[in-house]
């Protein structure tokens, strides 16, 4: 049952995109495509449970002085390993995502969770926390790309969605749309949390 | 010349924060106020400047000599975090009244995108030691240029009635997006010239 709860908390409650507003820069940079979204979503996913269930079974051994530049490094390994992953399997996603790739490590939604979750509790709901905040960025991310690669391109992973009479808004996938469809987004939740409350 | 447009580019062209996404998340939390922005891009610009200089250094020096390329991203995140430590250190000691003024946003540097973005960047285009100094700084200004203006437009918002649910981020991200716009006039300024 806490497990659960653990679990649906980064979906919901503690939405890493939509509540806390962490990780702004991959939200706001790779969610021109909804599989660039998806990629980078799994990616900070797979980091995200590998770097909380480590900092949760060392955090009897970390002294506290020193404790984020060890965390800092724990998360540079899984990202450096995950950087490898998409190099060996799929070069057109590591094209597309690029440089934030390795950004992964300053993605202030890892950090946050290591240091209020994972250094705070058992190795089990660490790894749930993590595949909940995972969760919780990649539904956000495939939500914002989803907005802007049918407005701003007319298409679906890639599909044509309309007729050739459509013409596109690419202002949606240049980076003013970015900001444009998250900040509405973020109000949009805001407002359906604020309904589902009263 | 070359170095002119490094500078320039990286400044309007390709703005770290508005084109390039990198550092958005002080762009977006210390722009309350301009006093405070000020003070924390003018931090950030001296950790941008000196974190290019010495991940260069790292890149070619050690880690191409060794070939332990793959280690980049460890190596590049443990420099800036030392260089943020050092720097916060200096500060404190020759001048207190500017560590007043910084403290809490030190050691937020560290997670600052922009930060690493840059030293990575620097090693992408080839750059060498004297053009990744120049677009080091070129990347501070451009974080200073876009956050300063945020500022100054984000204190006139908190004055402005907004819908419930859009105050805070929402407001701030299309504010923003609105600056997005104005800088997309300058793509394409030197096309086929770098």
């Amino acid at each position: 049952m806490n497990l659960w709860k653990d679990l649906s908390n980064g979906l919901f409650k503690e939405n890493p995109t939509f509540r806390l507003v962490l990780g702004t820069c991959p939200t706001l940079a790779v969610t021109t495509a909804v599989f660039n979204g998806i990629g980078m979503g799994v990616a900070a996913a797979a980091v995200l449970i590998g770097s909380n269930l480590i900092i949760s079974l060392i955090k009897k051994l970390v002294p506290n002085e020193v404790r984020i530049p060890i965390y800092i490094v724990v998360i540079a390994t899984f990202v450096t390993m995950v950087q490898m992953l998409i190099q060996a399997f799929s070069p057109e996603l590591d094209r597309q995502l690029g440089i934030f790739i390795p950004l992964i490590v300053v993605n202030c939604i890892i950090l946050a969770r290591a240091e209020s979750f994972a250094a705070k509790n058992k190795p089990l709901n660490s790894i749930m926390d993590g595949i909940g905040m995972g969760l919780g960025f990649t539904v956000a991310l495939v939500v914002i790309s989803a907005v802007r690669e049918v407005l701003g391109a007319g298409t679906f992973l890639g599909m044509q969605l309309f007729g050739t009479g459509f013409k596109p808004a690419l202002i949606m996938i240049l980076p003013p749309g970015g900001f444009l469809a998250y900040g509405l987004l973020i109000a949009a939740f805001n407002k359906l949390t604020s309904l589902k409350k009263s | 010349m070359r170095l002119g447009l490094i500078l320039i580019s990286a400044i309007f062209v390709n703005n770290f924060v508005l084109s390039r996404f990198l550092g958005i998340c002080p762009f977006l939390g210390v722009s309350k106020k301009v006093e405070t922005a000020i003070g924390m891009s003018l931090a950030v610009t001296f950790v941008m400047a000196l974190a290019s200089v010495i991940s260069w250094m790292i890149q070619y020096f050690i880690l191409i000599p060794l070939e332990i390329g793959y280690m980049q991203t460890i190596a590049f995140i443990l420099v800036i975090a030392g260089l943020v430590q050092f720097v916060e250190m200096v500060i404190k000691k020759t001048s207190p009244t500017l560590y007043q003024a910084l403290g809490v946003y030190l050691p937020l540097i560290t997670t600052n995108c922009a930060v690493l973005g840059v030293a990575i960047l620097n090693i992408q285009s080839n750059y060498n030691l004297i053009e990744t100094l120049v677009h080091g700084i070129g990347g501070g200004l451009s974080f200073t240029l876009a956050i300063v203006l945020f500022a100054g437009v984000r204190e006139k918002l908190d004055m402005a009635p907004i819908p419930k649910s859009m105050e805070g981020f929402p407001i701030a991200m299309i504010a923003a997006s609105l600056f997005a716009i104005a800088f997309l006039g300058f793509q394409g300024l030197f096309s086929g010239l770098l």
